[in-house]
């Protein structure tokens, strides 16, 4: 089986281009400076504190993710393309968010069914005919990709609402160049460090009309006992902006302010790291601490943006995501220049009986799961695992889609005994405001154990640097 | 700066400045058992010195009786004691990581470090461990902390909020350690002057390290007109109620400078200061040193409070 | 029709609270048979917000307070004149997909009772038209559920209510709605005010009625408690998911405290 796996460093032709410097440092590493280095590493990111907790496990709550120092490499030319059709996505999302919270063309033109949209949990009531700034709905936009050969991506899914993980692309390559500084003088890595600004003009740039001066932006954190409270504070930081929880905020008149040392001060964007069940008690969840009472209600006057848009969650649905491309086609009159997997909906007859007579050879995930959970890996698992699965699919169809196995791309990756091929998958962010764009690099996870397919940290992935090469 | 912030940084230092207090009481305890019994004895000594913290009740509740080896654990160890070095090393730690971003990397490293070291120590065999080892450490990582603030913090709204915190609790610390002495420790008014009284004076000096520089100021004699002087009227000395009442006052101003904007903590500061600055010793001891105390103790607690209504709720305008 | 409005909310502290915020759905809609001749809401010593219209076409309006207090008192009053629509929502600008009022909210999830009422009720019109179906559902509604004043409480799901056997229009609308979904008919709750019955009675004059989605009609009322639909003695004030959803008044004390709360409502005809 493993042939059939593409080797981003080593082709059939041999050491592939943008790998070329990278095959004498590592033949030249000795093995006690490699274990140095990782020390090291792990002693970078222990100082900065980058730990990574994980939902329900208990454990170490400081734990760090597993760092691979050999990191992911991208030519110019392969990452232009990426780049394009990453951008399309992020554009056709976001103009069919707005569609569908407006007269919903798309539906009415028969092209995606008004239940899978209207129906859907995700779709906000509160929010329909409200118009963002810009129109605007989902400003980052995080994009998982595979690789599966020399040029065939294929999309995993979209993530609209508040994709993670940006923290890690940063400070990889903060902790790779520190450590490795003589790679990045012999290779022209393009690089990431404008993130944060980027990040902050775009969130700039979604201000109300209401706002006639320098936006007041903050960052909304369900607070530090969150796992991903690390990159809230960093992101911040980054940023020069207030890291806020809700109890920092309150809403008075048509404004929502923000508490200071010299009094109340007006918000005028809120880059939300909280759920929208959360957001406001006075209309979505009463129970909910983490929110702002009253926020909804100056957000739908026009007083605050809050970024990603409430409601935004529709659109990267594992239902809907089978109709990205089709709203590539109608909103931007585009071909799609990334592949969607092929997907069964379960939902329907059809295609369940075919996932149930295929159960060994798919990958079969929850509608509305993530990170790793709830999923089966149909060739990765035996008949018992495939049997006890197959009573849940029965049970409740509607909740699962499934999808071939993907033969991801796989990276050199440090191991016990040298380096070994093991897979990856991509998450770049993409921002979308006045301007789309993206830095050249994202966020690329990688499956430690030999074999796996699985890269969500929360099941023993580790994650990698990535490198785009400069044109020459 | 956001008002959550601000409080976090003010607890930060209150917390470390209390842990460094309850270190000095646990030395004052510790000097006065070695004394030879008088009068209640030295559980008498142990009782008083938890009653000044108030937690005498919730010692008794947990450990029943006054054993040194349990009070040691109770005044640095126990997590169930609010004032425990342990405890408030841990809050001071758990504010400093909520605003992590807003202190230099030194300043971070030297409370996680301290912490982790705490965790460390409290894993250690107790009877290892003697009461001036933990003391000692107390007193060593809370001067490196302040001295990495000093050194590294921008001199912006944030480090005049840290040292408001640490100003305002060593004045309450000051003035509840005099106390201590003078109206709990000494069994009866017979004794004033006595042996033990005289000791318990220096062990006081002693516990506020402040024991040499007391007799360069006032030539070595102890008398408790002159410590209670030294104590509360004496700019020189760092831990003097006037002191602690003269860096409030500097670092409110600055704020005020910062925000353009007076508020009432400001007068209430200084009003403060004018009768300090004022004061005799003689009208101290008209008024009565436990009831003048008594009085520091609540008036500044109102300015801590007005600090907080003023800047830490986000809501005066 | 000429009808009066005087409604007043009015909280007491047991001790001084640190404020309340509130978001108000108390002003009238704009639609056919619905026209404001003045009305106001008044909460003294509060900050109000400006009034703005949401997608699905409510008056909403915050307002908050920020200093201790042990009373507030929220007063609504106006006049508004009504004409008899026969229940069709008409003339009223909305932005939420009827489809969107296909979901249920815990409130609304139908259990076997309800069920079975549906299918019951339902059994022989699969050919009726779906304002015959909406009727038939409105009556089932009806006499499934006596209306017993204090049967239920303020938290009653539609399926605890039919458990329970009685309830009060909160309890008939929950269950009617519960019941529309399974006929594949999008409903929503809506709340208002309730001059008297048919009959002339006086009646609680906050009230809460159903409103059910008939392709080609557009939003038809239907009030189950009353077993009629809504006529020129009903004020509408907004709609939702479910009571909750729906509520004039949602609200959060700031520093909570013990609290009684004291509601009057009066509302008049005045003579023509």
């Amino acid at each position: 089986m493993p042939e059939s796996f593409f080797n981003e460093m080593y082709d059939a032709k041999g050491l592939r281009g943008p790998y070329r410097m990278l095959e004498s440092w590592y033949q030249n590493m000795p093995a006690e400076f490699r274990a140095l280095k990782q020390a090291e590493a792990e002693h970078l990111f222990r100082r900065y504190g980058i730990t990574f907790a994980v939902y329900g496990e208990g454990g170490d709550p400081d734990r760090l993710i597993p760092f691979d120092m050999f990191p992911r490499v991208f030519a110019a030319d392969e990452w232009r393309r990426l780049e394009r059709g990453i951008k399309q996505r992020a554009r056709a999302l976001n103009a069919f968010l707005s569609d569908v919270y407006d007269r919903g063309e798309i539906i009415r033109a028969g092209r995606i069914p008004a239940d899978l949209v209207y129906r859907n949990e995700a779709y906000e009531i509160a929010v329909a005919g409200f118009r963002p700034p810009l129109g605007v709905f989902s400003h980052i936009v995080g994009i998982d990709l595979v690789r599966t050969g020399r040029d065939q991506f294929y999309v995993l899914e979209d993530n609209c609402r508040t994709p993670s993980g940006v923290s890690y692309m940063l400070e990889n390559r903060e902790v790779m160049m520190r450590m490795f500084p003589h790679l990045f003088q012999e290779n022209r890595v393009a690089p990431v460090d404008n993130y944060a600004r980027m990040l902050k003009r775009t969130l700039a740039s979604v201000a109300p009309a209401k706002c006639d001066r320098d936006p007041n932006v903050v960052l909304l954190t369900p607070g530090h006992f969150n796992s991903a409270y690390y990159e809230h504070s960093f992101l911040a930081d980054l940023m020069g902006i207030e890291l806020v929880e809700g109890q920092d905020l309150f809403v008075e008149g048509d404004f929502c302010w923000m508490r200071t040392t010299q009094g109340p001060r007006k918000v005028d964007v809120i880059y939300r790291r909280i759920d929208d069940a959360f957001l406001d008690p006075l209309c979505f969840r009463p129970d909910s601490a983490l929110g702002v009472p009253g926020l909804m209600n100056v957000y739908r006057s026009g007083g605050v943006t809050i970024c990603s848009a409430p409601g935004a969650g529709v659109a990267d649905d594992k239902a809907i995501y089978t109709y990205v491309p089709e709203m590539i086609r109608f909103y931007l009159g585009e071909a799609p220049m990334l592949e969607n997997v092929p997907t069964w909906q379960c939902a329907k007859p059809d295609d369940l009986k075919y996932v149930q007579e295929n159960l060994a050879e798919l990958v079969v995930k929850e509608v509305h799961g993530s990170g790793g959970y709830g999923m089966l890996v149909g060739p990765k698992s035996d008949k018992a695992t495939i049997e006890t699965f197959a009573a849940k699919l029965a049970e409740n169809p509607s909740n699962y889609i499934a999808q071939p196995t993907l033969a991801l791309s796989t990276c050199p990756t440090f191991v016990e005994e040298g380096i070994a091929p093991r897979h990856v998958d991509l998450r770049p962010y993409c921002l979308v405001g006045r301007d789309v764009e993206l830095v050249p690099g994202g966020l690329t996870r990688v499956a430690l154990t030999e074999g796996s397919l699985v890269v969500n940290s929360s099941q023993g992935g580790g994650v990698k640097d990535t490198w785009v090469i400069a044109e020459e | 700066m956001l008002s959550r912030t601000a409080a976090n940084l003010f607890w930060m230092a209150r917390f470390l400045e209390r842990s460094e207090t309850t270190a000095r009481l646990l030395d004052l305890g510790f000097r006065n058992a070695l004394m030879p019994n008088t009068g209640g004895g030295y559980r008498n000594e142990w009782s008083a010195i938890l009653q000044s913290k108030g937690t005498l009740q919730n010692f008794t509740e947990k450990y029943g009786d006054l054993k040194q080896r349990n009070v040691e654990s109770f005044l640095f160890f126990d997590q169930d004691n609010p004032s425990s070095v342990a405890s408030c090393i841990s809050a001071a730690r758990e504010n400093a990581r909520i605003v992590r971003t807003a202190l230099t990397s030194q300043v971070w490293d030297a409370i996680n470090t301290s912490f982790q070291e705490l965790r460390a120590l409290s894993r250690r065999e107790r009877s290892s461990l003697e009461v001036p080892e933990l003391t000692d450490w107390t007193l060593r990582t809370s001067a490196l902390i302040r001295g990495s603030i000093e050194a590294t913090q921008l001199r912006n709204d944030g480090y005049r909020f840290m040292n408001l915190g640490y100003a305002v609790e060593r004045a309450d610390n000051t003035a509840r350690l005099l106390d201590v002495k003078y109206y709990v420790l000494l069994p009866s008014v017979a004794y004033v002057g006595s042996g033990l009284d005289n000791y318990q004076w220096t062990t006081l000096l002693r516990a506020l390290s402040a024991h040499r520089a007391y007799s360069w100021a006032y030539g070595g004699e102890l008398s408790a007109a002159q410590i209670a002087h030294f104590l509360i009227l004496n700019p020189k000395f760092p831990r003097s109620l006037l002191s602690c009442c003269l860096e409030v006052n500097e670092h409110l101003d600055h704020l005020s400078r910062i925000y353009d904007r007076s508020t009432p903590a400001q007068e209430i500061a200084r009003k403060l200061l004018g009768e300090l600055a004022e004061a005799k010793i003689e009208d101290v001891f008209d008024e009565g040193l436990h009831e003048f105390l008594t009085r520091m103790i609540s008036e500044n607690a109102g300015l801590g409070h007005c600090i907080h209504d003023q800047y830490l709720t986000g809501e005066a305008r | 029709m000429i009808l009066t409005v005087l409604h007043k909310t009015c909280y007491e502290f047991a001790t001084p609270v640190g404020g309340i915020i509130q978001s108000l759905r108390l002003t009238p809609a704009r639609c056919e048979g619905q026209k404001i001749i003045d009305w106001s809401v008044d909460v003294p010593g509060a900050v109000m917000g400006a009034l703005f219209r949401d997608g699905a076409g409510d008056y909403i309006q915050t307002v908050s307070l920020r200093n201790l207090t042990s009373t507030i008192e929220v007063t609504v009053s106006g006049t508004v004149e009504t004409q008899d629509t026969a229940g069709v929502l008409r003339g009223y600008r909305e932005r939420v997909p009827p489809r969107a009022y296909m979901r249920n909210t815990p409130r609304t999830e139908p259990n076997r009772a309800i069920r079975e009422l549906f299918e019951d009720t339902l059994a022989g019109m699969e050919t009726a038209s779906a304002l015959d179906r909406a009727h038939a559902l409105a009556s089932a509604v009806h006499k499934a559920l006596p209306y017993i004043p204090g049967a239920t409480h303020a938290h009653t799901t539609a399926a605890e209510a039919m458990n329970e056997g009685a309830g009060v229009c909160q309890d008939h609308t929950h269950v009617l709605i519960a019941c529309a979904h399974l006929a594949d008919l999008p409903a929503r709750y809506v709340s208002g005010y309730l001059n008297a019955t048919e009959d002339g009675t006086p009646h609680e004059a906050s009230h809460a009625w159903a409103e059910v989605f008939i392709e080609g009609l557009g939003w038809v009322g239907f009030d189950a408690s009353n077993e009629t639909c809504p006529n020129e003695h009903y004020i509408r004030l907004g709609s939702g998911l479910d009571a909750q959803d729906a509520a004039p008044i949602r609200g959060l004390v700031l520093g909570g405290a013990e609290e009684t709360m004291d509601v009057s409502v009066v509302i008049e005809a005045q003579q023509q």
